[in-house]
């Protein structure tokens, strides 16, 4: 992985001594097992360290890594015999949004996500995972279908938020967002939602009304980027580290605000470096979760759906 | 529920009542208009989206003395008496100031007849977020709302009516837990008493000092919203200047009949945010009143003096009529045509 973050360095280090070491070994025909085990023991030991004490600015920099499994990385992983639906029969295809039919455990659900391009040329077909309103409409239509065939749905989040452009705003990406909103609060099927990587405001929450919602542990939601919070509360784009701080958006600060329902652990070194064991432990989750929510009767899941964002927000009175 | 709804139905009257044409009459003079309700689509010419500025108004602004008012739009100078009388409009450039909660209730609810729903719900800072309680404070002072949105009950032109109105003096109208929590409540009280909802929008967005629970509160309200539909009950959202962000994104968009003020900034995205992205200007009325009907996201342009009786009209078309009794009483007490009205529409029900 070329793409290293500042705090992974010394785990980098020390595994490319570790190797150095081995490679020593065969080479001349020696036994340093002793010894490579002790570097072994450090550097697991070094992972726990780092990654238990991870500033929020580190996990908006996890969530934003390349290498980290992407939507359909998940749907691959997790589905069998997905197929892929497109369009919002309106308008156009947003390949930053990608959905369509698959099984779980034989049972055919509606699957969908925002959808990030795995090298450049793809983010920039997929416009980096950023939305038009299109997505949401196809989105809005998958779902409703879902709806009409009594498939649940399960949705991956994963932008730095909805487009903002010329195109989007003369198309409704308001409009798009809003109806998603009251439609997926309504939704008489299961909806579960797991937020990947970057939970980018207005954008990750127009697929993210769900019945049980879980965040990756480095994965973030923010109602605004800590760019965006730095330079309009401080006019400093720079101090975007404080911003994420403050603003609290990692798994640990959303989950204690009441918001999700779970947090589904990646491996010590993060998503990026263990992509399959990510998806293995998101699938897990989804398979039980969604077994839990397909027990329960139609009404009493909509009750409770509503409850639960009836009850966000903290005032007083 | 669907006997109810008949026995409304035999009050729906297409046109404006006497009192709603009287009214308009009486704000439009106020306001200094000569347009008429037999044309109630507002001519573009007089009420342009284009926001004039001090650039293109050839003659140098004046500044406004102590009894009188510079327009926001064109800088001409009006006597403050009379610029509050037009509730913020001027007769020159035809821009709409913009006017605080209770200076919209004032306008559009009938006097006597207003009470306030989850006035007691405040803002607290969850986050503790540097600064927000300090800035929290400050609003209290600068607005008597309590908090982004005012929620209350009253009549409109003696129909029930269950309103919400952001408050552009608080915090830019930024939506959070207290204003989330409030605008719900309101809904499930216009669920409990049968009554339509109308909710004047006007906002920045969510407010980030909440962060992630003011997000949550466009999935709450837009719900609540949900459950109304539900119920067959309407909700008509008005538009106006500034609705932008989260609010856009969730319940201002989300009205069965969308109004929007002349001129009114609307969108999801800030400009600045739009120009940074695409690294152009923005063309100009981008994101205007104007614009969003074109592009068809509203319904239609209401000028200010227009807009009470053109919401009596449409809760109407839904099927609400003034409440019986105690209209009848009121009313008897203001104009014999509308008692006509009421009396004849009594007959029906009785
Ligand atoms: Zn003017």
């Amino acid at each position: 992985m070329s793409h290293k973050l500042d705090f992974e360095k010394p785990i980098f280090e020390l595994e490319e001594k570790i190797q150095g070491l081995r490679q020593f070994a065969e080479d001349n025909d020696l036994d340093l097992s002793a010894e490579v085990r002790k570097l072994e023991d450090k550097v697991s030991e070094l992972r726990r360290e780092t990654f238990s004490g991870l500033s929020a600015w580190d996990c908006v920099r996890l969530a934003r890594h390349p290498g980290r499994p992407t939507t359909l990385d998940f749907i691959d992983g997790i589905f069998d015999d997905f197929m892929e639906l497109k369009g919002d029969r309106a308008y156009s295809d947003d390949p930053a949004m990608v959905g369509g039919l698959a099984l779980l455990d034989g049972v055919p659900v509606t699957v969908l996500g925002h959808q990030k391009g795995r090298d450049t040329l793809e983010n920039i077909r997929r416009n980096f995972g950023m939305p038009h309103p299109e997505g949401y409409r196809k989105a809005l239509r998958l779902m409703q279908q879902a709806e009409k065939f009594g498939r649940p749905v399960v949705t991956f989040i994963d932008t730095a938020g909805a487009y903002c452009g010329l195109g989007a705003e003369e198309r409704g990406q308001g409009h798009a967002i809003a109806s998603n909103l009251i439609a997926m609060a309504g939704l008489k099927v299961p909806v579960i939602s797991v937020v990947i990587g970057e939970g980018g405001s207005g954008g990750a929450l127009g697929i993210g009304v769900a019945d049980r919602v879980a965040m990756l542990s480095s994965a973030v939601y923010s109602v605004i980027s800590p760019e965006g919070l730095s330079s309009i509360l401080w006019k400093d784009a720079t101090k975007a580290s404080e911003a994420a701080a403050v603003m609290k958006m990692t798994a640990r600060d959303i989950e204690a605000l009441g918001v999700i329902d779970a947090i589904i652990e990646e491996p010590l070194g993060g998503a990026h470096r263990h992509q399959a064991e990510t998806v293995e432990a998101a699938g897990k989750w989804i398979k039980q979760t969604l077994g839990e929510l397909r027990a329960m009767p139609l009404e009493t899941l909509l009750e409770a759906r509503y409850d639960k964002y009836r009850g966000m927000g903290q005032y007083e009175g | 529920m669907k006997l109810d709804f008949l026995k409304r139905k035999k009050w729906v009257r297409l046109e404006l009542s006497n009192q709603d044409v009287k009214e308009a009459a009486a704000l439009r003079e106020a306001a200094g208009l000569k347009q008429s309700l037999s044309t109630p689509a507002v001519k573009p010419e007089v009420n342009s989206g284009e926001v004039k500025t001090a650039q293109n108004v050839t003659a140098a602004p004046k500044a406004p003395g102590p009894d009188e008012a510079a327009c926001p739009g064109c800088g001409a100078i009006h006597s403050k008496q009379r610029w509050e009388r037009s509730f913020k409009v001027c007769d020159q450039c035809g821009k709409h100031g913009r006017i605080n909660s209770k200076e919209r209730v004032a306008h559009l609810v009938d006097q006597g007849t207003f009470s306030p729903i989850a006035k007691e719900v405040t803002s607290i800072d969850p986050l503790a977020f540097p600064g927000y309680k300090e800035k929290l404070d400050k609003a209290m002072i600068q607005s008597e709302a309590g908090d982004a949105v005012l929620t209350v009950t009253g009549r409109i032109n003696g129909i029930p009516a269950a309103l919400f109105i952001m408050e552009p003096d608080f915090m830019m109208g930024s939506l959070g837990s207290a204003a989330g929590e409030r605008i719900t409540r309101l809904i499930e009280t216009a669920i409990e008493n049968r009554l339509p909802v109308i909710g004047f929008c006007a906002s920045g967005g969510a407010r980030m000092q909440e962060g992630i629970l003011s997000l949550m509160q466009m999935a709450k309200t837009s719900a609540a919203l949900g459950r109304l539909s539900a119920e067959g009950l309407p909700y008509i959202a008005v538009l106006t200047d500034p609705t932008t962000g989260g609010v856009t994104a969730s319940y201002a968009m989300l009205g069965d009949v969308i109004l929007a003020e002349p001129g009114a900034l609307i969108g999801f995205a800030g400009q600045r945010v739009i120009e940074q992205t695409i690294r152009q200007s923005l063309p100009d009325g981008f994101q205007r009143a104007e614009f969003l009907v074109e592009k068809g996201f509203v319904d239609r342009i209401v000028h200010r003096a227009e807009m009470k009786a053109v919401l009596a009209k449409l809760l109407r078309l839904h099927g609400f009529a003034p409440a019986l009794a105690e209209a009848a009483a009121t009313v008897s007490a203001t104009t014999t045509d509308t008692a006509v009205n009421l009396q004849g529409g009594e007959a029906h029900v009785s």
